[in-house]
Parts: structure tokens; C-alpha cells; sequence
């Protein structure tokens, strides 16, 4: 191949004046021959300049996944086997990943509609010009004030003796007595909403914005009434976001440790909380390598959501800029 | 299909609009998030201010900052994020930087890279990490360990941000005004592009000081004493001064995020990148 010999005549030049070779080439464009050695050779130093961030990201990222990936299936005597992916499918395992989509899926429906209209109020609604700063302020501060404060947030509101629990029961609803608790299905939603709804805003009112006054405009011009408008126009060029920003909610709702364990003591039955057992030894198991087939089957859910939602926000931009 | 000139025209549209009046669900549901995001905090500030049957006062607050062990790990906290964002900034800047004047075609590798972090749970991240330990215990040794941790936590946000400030400046130009007067490369980062992304890298620090100042998850399982983790312990014991720190840690990250919210109004029309990090 003659690039191969270009290369091999270049280096033998190189190879028997390396200082006049080396020479010309800092200030300006070498010419010649010589110039696709020289390249190269400042092609592996371009490179080089990522390789400090890609060794960190190798070491305390990938490194750790590509292990907890190898020990799901591997026995301890390193033979292949599917046994740590199986028992994930069966009793209290199974459950957890049940519980944690069904949470997961409320919360990510119910802050993604609560957000959408929150939103569209805010970006839409011909309310006051302050509204819009302020709200995306709160949300950031809401969106990252998860966890533990948020958990003792929700106890002082609605555990036993929250303050709304108390003035609820004050007008004669005690919602104790009718089954709900913090750490409940409804109690774990209603509090992931908290991070959920600020998150949904931040992320659907750049959608919001982009939906053009234009389109509405012509539509009525055309003659169509509202719900015309949102059924034919609104809804179809706003749903992809739509989606993608819910299933970035559930994803979202889905990777939460701190909070549901700070909610229940750790009593309440998550996959996150499971792990979290498994880890720190709370719970005597047979098999020490499920908390890593655990893992893996958290990130394999939360690895298609966030895929999903890449092509989700590849298929607005279409439509929004 | 965007024009340049709609900005401008979408803020001429939008003028005759504002005299109309809001409709009612406008502000129903403006009212209800109102309600939603102040309720608890109410709920939270009364309770942490409750000192008796009918009285209020400091009493629990005091206590907290009385007590030893909050401010041990409150300062182990702030120590971490503050060594947090010096490590991801020294990682992370020349990288950006890099990527921007010299690899322009690694760009959707870092995309992918700073994005990893949120497909690894932080719970899952750290079953994967004590097997890294397993082979390596005496990484675990020092609590220094969890600054590195955390700037993959801390990562995507970092890099959204830095990548926006650097895609504002124009770093080709920057550069090579610098080297034709003479400068190293070294000097060009340090003296020509860092006082130009001085408000992307504050503003990916806020971030990352909000994020740091309330990790559990990660410290917890290692069993390293940080102030979730402390906020934790006292909410085991105590339900009052649980609500009072819970209180000074809504304050904290109130604090980073206003920070973050001036930083983005001084430098004008910028929307401000580390806040809607996640959705670009």
C-alpha cells in the first residue's frame, strides 16, 4: 500500500537526521514527506491531553461497573453463571424491583403532569414577569434539596405527628387510620414529588418556550377551536419532550437511596434499599454477590431511561429548536 | 428553521400579550406548586422552632451548633466540597479546554462520558467501587477517597457547565491570539481562558457544593461520618433538631443556588447552565 510506504521512507528519514526532521516543524506547516510522521506524532500528543480525564472516569466509573458487571456472572471460583441474575426474579427481590417501578412510575407521571402544567402557567401565562426567575430558582433549590433534609421535611408535614397531618385530623380526616403512612406507596410519591416536579420544570419549559404562538395563530385562523389545537398541534410536536422528560423523572425517582431510607429507617423494600442491606451487612445472605447482580439489574433500568431519553430529545429538537 | 431574528421577534409578540389578564388555571396551578413547595418547609421550620406546648423559640438550633459533632462533620463536608471542585476543576478544565481548541471530533465521547454518572446510580456506583476496594483496601483508608467519588457525581454538571462557558468564548481565537504575542500554552489557559469562564466554573462549584453538602448515600455505606450522615444519626434520636438541621441544610443549598442565580443574571441573557444541566 503506498501509505504504508510513505510512512516506513518517512521514518527512515526520520531515523537518520531526528534533529533536522524535528527542526522545522514547531512554528508553521511542515511540507513534504515528512509530514505525516510529524502528524502522527503530534496526533498522539493531542490525545494525550484527554487521557488524564479518561483514566479518572476509567478508574472510578467504568472500572467499578465492568467488576460489579463481571461478578454477576461469575461464581466465586470465577466459572460463569446466570444463578446471580435468576434469584433477582424471585421473592423478596422481585418485589423490590416491583415497588421501585411502581413508585418510580407515580411519581415520574404525577410530578411530570403537575410540572407540565406548572410550567406552562408559568412560560404561558401571561402572569406577572417576576414569576419565571423566581420559579427556576426554587426549582434548582427544590431539585437538589433531596434526601435527608427532605425526608425530615415530609415527617414534620406528614409523618404521625406532622403539622398537616395534625390539621387534617383537626377537621376531622385522619388520614392515619385510613392506612396511609410516609413510607407507604402514596407517602414515597407524594415525597419524591418534591424533586421530581422542580426537576419537570426545569426540563419541559425550554419545550414550552419553543412551541411557537405562530402555529396557534394559523390554527385559529384555520378556525380551530382549543382542544383542535392542543390534539392536532400542541400535543404531537410537544410529546416527544414530553416523554423524554418523564422518563428522566423515572430514572430520577429510581436511582433514590437517601431519601426512602431516611423516610423508613431502611424498612422499606426498594431495590436501592436492598443494596444498601446487602452492603453494610444488615441482612445475613447466602449469596455475597447479589448485591452486585442487584446493581446491575438498577443500572440496566436506568441505563435504558437515559437512553431512551437521549432519543427522545434527538426526536423534539426536530420540532424545537 | 431558527432564524436569528427570533428572539427579537418572539419579544415583540409577546408584548401586547401581557395586558391580558392571567386565566384561572394559570394561577391555580401556580398556587398549587406554591403550596407544595411551602408547605413542608413551613411545616419543617415550625416544628424545628417548637419549644413547648405553645412557645417557639432558637432552643434546638442553638443546641445543634452547640454540639460538637455537628460541627466536625459539617466541616468534613465543606472540606470535601471544596476539595470536590478543585480536583474536577484542575481535571476538568484543561480537558474542556483541550477538547474545544484541539479534539472538537471527542466532543460526543465527553457528551456520553459526563452522562454515565446518572445511569450509574450512586448506591450501585458504590457496590462497584467496594469491589475496586476489595483489591485495593488501602484506598479506603483515607477519607480523601470520597472528594475523588464525588466528582464523578459531580461530573456531569462540571462539564455541562464548563462546555457552555467555553462554547460562549471563542477558544480558537483566544488561543491564538495569545501564542502570537507569545505565550505558552500553560499561560494561555491560566491567564487567557480561565478569567473567561470564571462564571461557568463558579458556577459548576455552586453545584457541586450543594451536591456534596448533602451526600448520603456514598459516605453512609463507606461509613464515613459526613453531615447527611449526621443529620441522619440526630433524626434517629431527635425529631426536633432533625427539623432545625433540616432547616440549615435547605438554607445552605438556598445559598449555592442563589449564588448560581446572580452568577447567571450578571452575565446577562445567559440562561444559567448548571441548573438546567440535566436537560440539555
Amino acid at each position: 500500500m503506498p501509505e504504508d510506504r510513505d510512512t516506513v521512507s518517512s521514518v527512515s528519514l526520520e531515523t537518520v537526521s531526528p534533529l533536522e526532521a524535528r527542526a522545522p516543524a514547531l512554528p508553521d506547516e511542515p511540507s513534504g514527506r515528512s509530514r505525516r510522521p510529524r502528524m502522527s506524532r503530534r496526533g498522539v500528543l493531542t490525545w494525550a491531553g484527554v487521557v488524564p480525564f479518561l483514566a479518572y472516569a476509567a478508574f472510578f466509573l467504568l472500572i467499578p461497573v465492568v467488576v460489579l458487571v463481571f461478578k454477576t456472572f461469575t461464581t466465586a471460583n470465577g466459572g460463569f453463571t446466570l444463578e446471580n441474575v435468576r434469584a433477582l426474579a424471585s421473592g423478596q427481590y422481585r418485589a423490590s424491583f416491583i415497588a421501585s417501578i411502581q413508585v418510580s412510575i407515580i411519581s415520574a407521571i404525577g410530578g411530570g403532569l403537575f410540572g407540565l402544567f406548572v410550567a406552562y402557567a408559568a412560560v404561558r401565562g401571561r402572569g406577572p414577569r417576576f414569576i419565571q426567575p423566581l420559579l427556576t430558582t426554587f426549582c434548582g433549590v427544590a431539585s437538589n434539596f433531596a434526601g435527608i433534609p427532605l425526608a425530615f421535611a415530609f415527617i414534620a408535614t406528614l409523618g404521625a405527628n406532622g403539622v398537616v397531618t395534625v390539621l387534617l385530623a383537626d377537621v376531622g380526616l385522619h388520614i392515619y387510620s385510613h392506612g396511609f403512612t410516609i413510607f407507604s406507596l402514596a407517602g414515597l410519591s407524594l415525597t419524591y414529588i418534591y424533586f421530581q416536579l422542580p426537576l419537570m420544570i426545569l426540563v419541559i419549559a425550554p419545550s414550552l418556550e419553543g412551541l411557537r404562538v405562530e402555529w396557534r395563530e394559523a390554527a385559529e385562523n384555520l378556525g380551530a377551536t382549543q382542544s383542535q389545537y392542543w390534539w392536532r398541534i400542541g400535543l404531537p410536536v410537544l410529546l416527544p419532550s414530553l416523554a423524554g422528560a418523564m422518563v428522566l423523572l423515572f430514572g430520577n425517582a429510581f436511582s433514590a437511596y437517601a431519601t426512602p431510607y431516611a423516610l423508613s429507617g431502611g424498612g422499606i423494600n426498594l431495590v436501592p434499599i436492598q443494596i444498601g442491606q446487602v452492603l453494610s451487612g444488615d441482612v445475613v445472605i447466602t449469596n455475597p454477590r447479589l448485591g452486585d447482580s442487584l446493581a446491575f439489574g438498577m443500572i440496566c433500568i436506568v441505563g435504558v431511561t437515559v437512553l431512551a431519553y437521549a432519543l427522545l430529545q434527538r426526536r423534539a429538537a426536530r420540532w424545537l429548536r | 428553521m431558527a432564524s436569528v431574528a427570533a428572539p427579537a421577534e418572539k419579544k415583540a409578540r409577546r408584548a401586547p400579550r401581557e395586558h391580558r389578564r392571567p386565566s384561572f388555571w394559570t394561577i391555580f396551578w401556580l398556587i398549587m406548586a406554591a403550596l407544595y413547595f411551602l408547605i413542608p418547609l413551613y411545616s419543617t421550620l415550625q416544628f424545628s422552632l417548637e419549644t413547648g406546648q405553645h412557645s417557639y423559640g432558637f432552643k434546638w438550633y442553638g443546641q445543634t451548633f452547640a454540639d460538637p459533632m455537628f460541627r466536625t462533620s459539617f466541616l468534613f463536608s465543606l472540606r470535601l466540597a471544596v476539595e470536590t471542585v478543585i480536583i474536577g476543576l484542575v481535571l476538568m478544565v484543561p480537558t474542556v479546554y483541550w477538547v474545544h481548541l484541539r479534539l472538537p471530533q471527542l466532543r460526543p465521547l465527553m457528551d456520553v462520558v459526563s452522562i454515565l454518572p446518572f445511569v450509574v446510580p450512586p448506591v450501585a456506583l458504590v457496590v462497584g467501587l467496594s469491589g475496586v476496594f476489595n483489591v485495593l483496601p488501602w484506598m479506603l483508608s483515607n477519607s480523601q477517597i470520597l472528594a475523588f467519588i464525588y466528582v464523578i457525581l459531580a461530573l456531569p454538571f462540571t462539564y455541562r457547565s464548563l462546555d457552555a462557558g467555553m462554547r460562549a468564548i471563542n477558544v480558537k481565537t483566544l488561543t491564538e491570539a495569545a501564542q502570537s504575542v507569545g505565550a505558552p500554552g500553560w499561560k494561555t489557559l491560566l491567564f487567557v481562558i480561565l478569567p473567561n469562564i470564571r462564571t461557568a466554573m463558579l458556577s459548576g462549584a455552586f453545584l457541586t457544593l450543594a451536591i456534596v453538602m448533602g451526600e448520603y448515600t456514598i459516605s453512609s455505606l463507606l461509613l464515613f461520618n459526613t453531615f447527611a450522615v449526621y443529620m441522619y444519626y440526630i433524626g434517629n434520636t431527635e425529631a426536633q433538631p432533625a427539623a432545625a438541621l433540616a432547616i440549615i441544610s435547605f438554607t445552605l443549598t438556598w445559598g449555592a443556588m442563589m449564588g448560581l442565580f446572580l452568577l447567571s443574571r450578571r452575565r446577562g441573557r445567559g440562561s444559567s447552565p448548571g441548573v438546567t444541566a440535566v436537560s440539555r
